[in-house]
């Protein structure tokens, strides 16, 4: 089988579409990851314990099981139960769901980080327990984390592939479709493999940058 | 006389199996500077940082300034302190930590003034004028915008002071404020807290290890081993004619050790 330029060049619109919905879906999803990651790790430190040891199952359980599970359970069961999801909708929230638990360990751990001490001067200043977290422990822990989350982001972003199988059009599965209509696989399938490729080098260095920027912190 | 501005009235504390107080009792009157001393372990750090809310007693009250700290009345019961309560009592006390711990995103400015804007609702025009002014009284005024990591540990120490001053408590804690510095950076912040007494009647208790300042500094001296107060009086009696054994043993090994008396 030969390389045909002139089909790679009909296809290409198509897998740009395909690439657009796959960018948003990891954009979105990311989003959810971080958001749902600090309230998990916020909510695991909960001094009540129903809470955080509730929150804490919830998220080992999702932690424990596939992601393509997760995005068939979302998109095919819970119409069951009367929710009926968009594909792109589901998808996004399957992934921040399943990311949102392992960016909770690192924002745990990078709640940890922060040395007891400012605890206590935030408690020797009279501050609140929110003014706590908002003012001296988030800005201190977040900025180390910053590479860690992107890391997870970047490993999120490849496995938007998945979801094709619950029927977003993103990157993979117009590549799919374009190569069942013409029964030709290596132009799409080739082509699906470099754009993963071209952005992943791309946030790779995106990401040196970020651990230079925000990886140290002074004391 | 005067009523105790600290009532401290058989406190106990354990850490696991550890007792680290057992039914300690002390007073404090308004103004006083008290500087605790006694072997590490001995439980005078434990009663700074009960005093700042920052351990929890496990029995005995505590009075500050004739209030309960970890109790309230209600309907004629003392029943354990709310959080809102306790925010409000912990406005009457200041500490400096041995290790500082200043805000390290925050430059020095706002390190002194998050808490005042913060828990006292100062706008940052007043709040800066007044840290300015702790600034100068430390002699740091030109290190407004620095950050805490370009200073030196005397330097951070006397900006902890400054900002546990901005918010004007009855009383400061001083928690081994020097053991964590070079030994020629010791007396700048020894020189600010001498400052802050003479100029001050902030109520001051101290922990430390330095006890030629702990001579000058205190009007009473209180001697700890094991949770239990040993010995206390004027710093001449405790330092130059202590009566316990106990104490003159701890005096003697501090001495060999270097510390200056």
């Amino acid at each position: 089988m030969e390389w045909d330029w002139a089909f790679v060049r009909e296809i290409m619109p198509t897998l740009l579409e395909g690439v657009k919905i796959t960018i948003l879906a990891t954009i979105l999803g990311s989003a959810l990851a971080a958001v749902l990651g600090l309230g998990i790790a916020l909510l695991r430190r909960s001094p009540n314990r129903i809470v955080s040891r509730t929150v804490g199952f919830l998220a080992e359980f999702i932690r424990g099981t596939p992601l393509l599970v997760q995005l068939y359970f979302i998109f095919y069961v819970l119409p069951d139960f009367g929710l009926l999801l968009p594909p792109l909708t589901a998808g996004v929230i399957g992934l921040g769901l399943h990311y949102g638990t392992y960016a909770a360990e690192v924002y745990r751990a990078g709640i940890d980080n922060v040395p007891r001490g400012q605890w206590e001067a935030a408690k020797a200043c009279n501050l609140s327990a929110g003014q706590t977290w908002t003012h001296i422990i988030l800005p201190q822990a977040l900025p180390p984390m910053i590479p860690a989350l992107a890391n997870y982001f970047i490993a999120m972003f490849k496995e938007t592939p998945l979801l094709s199988a619950i029927t977003v059009l993103e990157l993979m599965n117009q590549a799919k479709s374009v190569a069942n209509t013409y029964y030709r696989y290596i132009e799409p399938i080739t082509l699906v493999g470099a754009f993963f490729l071209v952005i992943s080098l791309f946030s790779v260095v995106l990401l040196r940058w970020l651990e230079r920027r925000y990886g140290k912190v002074e004391r | 006389m005067a009523a105790p501005i600290i009532k401290i009235d058989a406190i106990s504390k354990s850490f696991g199996a550890f007792k680290v107080l057992d039914g300690l009792s002390m007073q404090v009157m308004p103004g006083e500077k008290l500087a605790l001393i006694g072997p590490s372990g001995s439980g005078k750090t434990t009663i700074l940082r009960i005093l700042m809310t920052l351990e929890r007693i496990d029995g005995g009250h505590i009075e500050v300034e004739g209030e309960q700290l970890y109790h309230m009345q209600r309907e004629g019961a003392l029943v354990p302190a709310s959080e809102r309560h306790l925010t409000r009592m912990r406005q009457k006390i200041g500490m400096v930590f041995q290790l500082f711990n200043l805000f390290p995103h925050k430059c020095v400015l706002d390190n002194i003034t998050l808490a005042p804007m913060l828990t006292k609702g100062m706008a940052r025009a007043a709040a800066e004028k007044r840290a300015m002014e702790l600034l100068d009284m430390v002699g740091l005024a030109d290190k407004a915008k620095a950050m805490p990591a370009q200073l030196s540990g005397g330097q951070k120490q006397r900006v902890a002071i400054a900002r546990a001053l901005a918010l004007s408590p009855k009383i400061m804690l001083f928690d081994e404020v020097t053991s964590a510095l070079d030994p020629e950076l010791v007396d700048e912040v020894l020189n600010v807290m001498r400052k802050l007494a003479a100029e001050t009647d902030m109520t001051m208790l101290l922990v430390t290890h330095e006890m030629g300042f702990a001579h000058d500094f205190a009007d009473r001296v209180l001697f700890f081993d094991r949770g239990k107060i040993v010995e206390e009086g004027k710093p001449d009696d405790i330092f130059r004619h202590p009566k316990q054994e106990r104490t003159q043993s701890f005096l003697k090994k501090i001495i060999a050790a270097g510390h200056r008396v």
